[in-house]
């Protein structure tokens, strides 16, 4: 049957197709939905795990345990996850080993825009780029057949307009295969130097001999059309190229982006006037073609910077670009807000209040870094807020420390923040750790994690106490507040900053997009009361503004939080609409 | 046929998602390729967010350019107006009139431009303005909004109302399936 099914979701049911039996994955953006819909099916085992090293290892040992295993996680994820998959490279995998690695070019949703398949050359892993559902769904087969038949762990490279279009897929049944019996054999798994190095000499002849079948496979096709100009391409810039030439030019279109193949360029160059290679982010292909000895041209023209479109292929190629008309007028941005109710509020509210310098992490949180709050001072990565606080502290001294705060979510900890609080704990340094509870996974979409007591299909799951874990790791200042309380926020930050040992503050109140969350009745403005005065402007609620001098409440998005109140000097926010 | 473009844009948040199912399903069951694209995430937070809906023969790249647009069917006023550059030259805006204040309007460094609506079409763009929410509102539910501006945006295509109300079998639930037809009615009919 012919279905309209999210890149993501065709990714999975590919997974589903291939007997794919054990899937561990942390989430996100744009990888989540691969796992949320492998979850779905009963015949597949499915797990958040706290990160995605944690994630790649234990689908590892699903393969070690002869079973076709998977794990998912965004670009960056795979940066945390480099390790294993570097040496994966070496052991090889028993069941077949798939890994979805989804880049972000454009940064919708990520704090850089790096280039996965740099990662795929670095660790010698073959490397799938699907360009729509219903190769993500093929490819997603196919992985499991060239990791075991090359015994190899396989990266599928999704991207943003992959993994988050629709297009039509044609699903099959699933077919499992047999299992592989776990045999012991310490030379091949044991990554020990002496083991390790009569590895190696495999991972590169397994190169050549992927490279072969790459050649020969039908994973990367010609399209032979006009012969003047022939595109190099891959993803969705293939569809963009074809978008706008059709059969007006040649195209080599590469489905697996490595190893890249050699004698499938040289032909196809030799078959056309002038070569180009259009490809996203880094010039990847454009290298490999150019130490080929072949004259090629790509990033003079195409930019290394964000996600292609078709207008800019247009105009790269010298065409025109589609033009609309602009409105004349200057149309106000509309960023991304912390939701009406959001619990991180108040408390980036108090943050903002006493001036502190606040070491940053990621997720939904990182929108405390916008006006008005303008609350954060960095974000760099997963648990740097906590390993990056320890520093500021240590080498700036007390006064750092008087005045910083490291903020990090209820996910993000269990991800990476553990081990900067054992440093911290280790090295004693004075530094006050804010933990936003919001029991769930936010910015990706509310995914459960360990602190939740849910697995991923909801049922329950154990439970990690962050009191205990912070005072066993010997934190003796561990204290909870609500975040919706503004006096209680403020004297928990000023006291744990006052104290001259490492402390631990839990934020703690449940997302307010969670639908067991029960919220009170929207709060409206008593206008006789209200002077105007603006202070419960500070806290950027986007349900609140001023009209004609006064504070207005916009009652489909209040939630009846009260933080707002509690800012107003004359008592003119009410419980219950006017 | 050639390829024909629908982008349907918002606020992160307000329903556009229905709406995209259910294009979707309609172009799909006439035999036509379909792709729809959307971003999740960050930019959902009460952003303005897109949905591109492309539809043809066959169709290559996901998303719309500026001037490619046949339609661009807009839940909020001023996301109408920012998106509006994407419409091809003799394409039609069809829009909602409700009015949601981004950030700098609520914090009163900008303000919410007025006369939006005249002002699109002394640019000599076409537009379609209708108070989808009263409408929604008239039919049983305010989150029929998504409904109204596909019932409104069925005027424009040639397609039988059978096939839009098939589609709609396929994905809204049984329960709220007339108060959705109702919605779709209004919509279409709407002066």
């Amino acid at each position: 049957m012919k279905e309209l099914m999210l890149g993501n979701k065709a990714f999975a049911r590919g997974l589903y197709e291939a007997g794919c039996c054990f899937v561990s994955s942390y989430p996100g953006t744009p990888s989540t939905e691969v796992t949320e819909e492998a979850a779905k099916y009963d015949e597949i085992y499915c797990e958040w795990a706290p990160n995605e090293k944690v994630a790649m290892e234990a689908a590892f040992g699903a393969s070690l345990a002869g079973k076709r295993a998977f794990c998912g996680m965004k670009h960056v994820g795979l940066n945390v996850a480099a390790d294993p998959l570097y040496t994966m490279s070496y052991t090889g995998v028993n069941g077949g080993v798939v890994i979805c690695v989804a880049d972000d070019p454009g940064m919708h949703s990520s704090q850089n825009e790096q280039d996965s398949r740099h990662h795929a050359i670095a660790s010698k892993v073959p490397m799938l780029e699907p360009s729509d559902s219903a190769e993500a769904l093929e490819y997603a087969k196919l992985a499991f057949k060239l990791s075991e038949d090359f015994d190899t762990p396989v990266i599928m490279k999704m991207c943003t307009r992959v993994a988050h279009s629709q297009s039509v897929v044609e699903t099959s049944d699933r077919v499992v295969p047999a299992d592989k019996p776990y045999e012991k054999n310490i030379p091949k798994y044991v990554m020990m130097p002496g083991n390790a190095i009569r590895r190696h000499p495999f991972v590169e002849e397994r190169t050549e001999k992927l490279r072969e079948w790459s050649e020969t496979s039908g994973i990367n096709r010609v399209e032979m059309g006009g012969t003047d100009i022939g595109i190099i391409t891959s993803s969705t810039s293939y569809q963009y190229v074809k978008e706008v030439f059709g059969d007006k030019v040649s195209v080599l279109k590469l489905g697996m982006v490595n190893p890249l193949p050699v004698k499938q360029i040289k032909d196809f160059a030799a078959k056309v006037g002038k070569l180009y290679v259009v490809e996203e982010l880094d010039p990847i292909i454009e290298d490999h073609v150019r130490t080929l000895g072949l004259e090629v041209s790509g990033k003079d023209k195409l930019s290394l910077l964000g996600e292609f479109s078709q207008n800019m292929v247009r105009e790269a190629f010298g065409e025109e670009a589609k033009k609309g008309v602009k409105l004349d007028e200057q149309i106000p941005m509309r960023p991304p807000v912390m939701c009406a109710g959001c619990p991180h509020r108040g408390l980036f509210y108090t943050l903002s209040k006493n001036k502190c310098n606040v070491m940053g992490d990621i997720g939904c949180y990182t929108l405390g870094a916008v006006a008005p709050l303008s609350a954060i001072d960095m974000t760099l990565c997963m648990g740097a807020s906590i390993s990056a606080i320890h520093g500021f502290n240590k080498a700036g001294g007390g006064e750092n420390a008087s005045k910083t705060v490291a903020v990090i979510g209820d996910s993000t900890f269990m991800h990476s923040g553990m081990t900067g609080l054992a440093n911290v704990a280790y090295n004693q340094s004075d530094s006050t750790i804010i933990i936003l509870d919001n029991s769930i996974t936010g910015m990706t979409g509310h995914q459960q994690n360990p602190t939740t007591g849910y697995n991923i299909k909801g049922d329950p799951a154990g439970k990690i106490d962050l009191e205990a874990l912070c005072r066993a790791m010997g934190f003796n200042r561990v204290r909870v507040v609500d975040p919706y309380d503004l006096k209680a926020c403020d004297q928990a930050v000023k006291e744990e900053l006052a104290a001259k040992e490492p402390s631990v503050i839990i934020s703690r109140r449940p997302c307010a997009l969670l639908k067991y969350v029960k919220h009170k009745a929207p709060l409206s403005v008593n206008t006789d009361k209200c002077v105007g005065c603006k202070s419960c402007m500070k806290i950027g609620c986007p349900a609140i503004s001023i009209k004609n001098g006064k504070a207005a409440i916009d009652n489909t998005l209040c939630v009846g939080c009260g933080v707002c109140s509690q800012l107003c000097p004359v008592g003119a926010f009410e419980e219950g609409e006017a | 046929m050639e390829t024909k473009n629908v982008m349907i844009v918002g606020v992160g948040g307000q329903g556009s998602l229905l709406a995209s199912k259910l294009l979707g399903r309609l172009l799909l069951d006439q035999g036509l390729d379909v792709k729809v694209s959307e971003v999740h995430g960050m930019s959902q937070r009460g952003g303005s967010v897109v949905t591109y809906v492309r539809y043809g023969d066959k169709v290559y790249s996901p998303v719309i350019d500026k001037g490619e647009a046949d339609y661009i069917v807009s839940f909020e006023l001023l996301e109408a107006a920012r998106w509006m550059e994407y419409l091809k030259p003799g394409g039609q805006i069809v829009t909602n009139v409700q009015q949601i204040d981004p950030m700098p309007v609520i914090t009163g460094a900008m303000e919410y431009p007025t006369e939006l609506v005249e002002k699109m079409k002394a640019s000599g763009v076409k537009v379609d303005a209708i108070d989808c929410l009263e409408l929604a509102r008239q039919a049983g539910s305010a989150k029929a909004v998504n409904i109204v501006l596909m019932g409104r945006l069925s005027h424009y295509f040639d397609m039988p109302e059978e096939s839009w109300y098939k589609a709609m079998e396929a994905i809204v639930p049984a329960k709220f399936l007339e108060m959705n037809k109702k919605a779709f009615e209004l919509g279409k009919d709407a002066q």
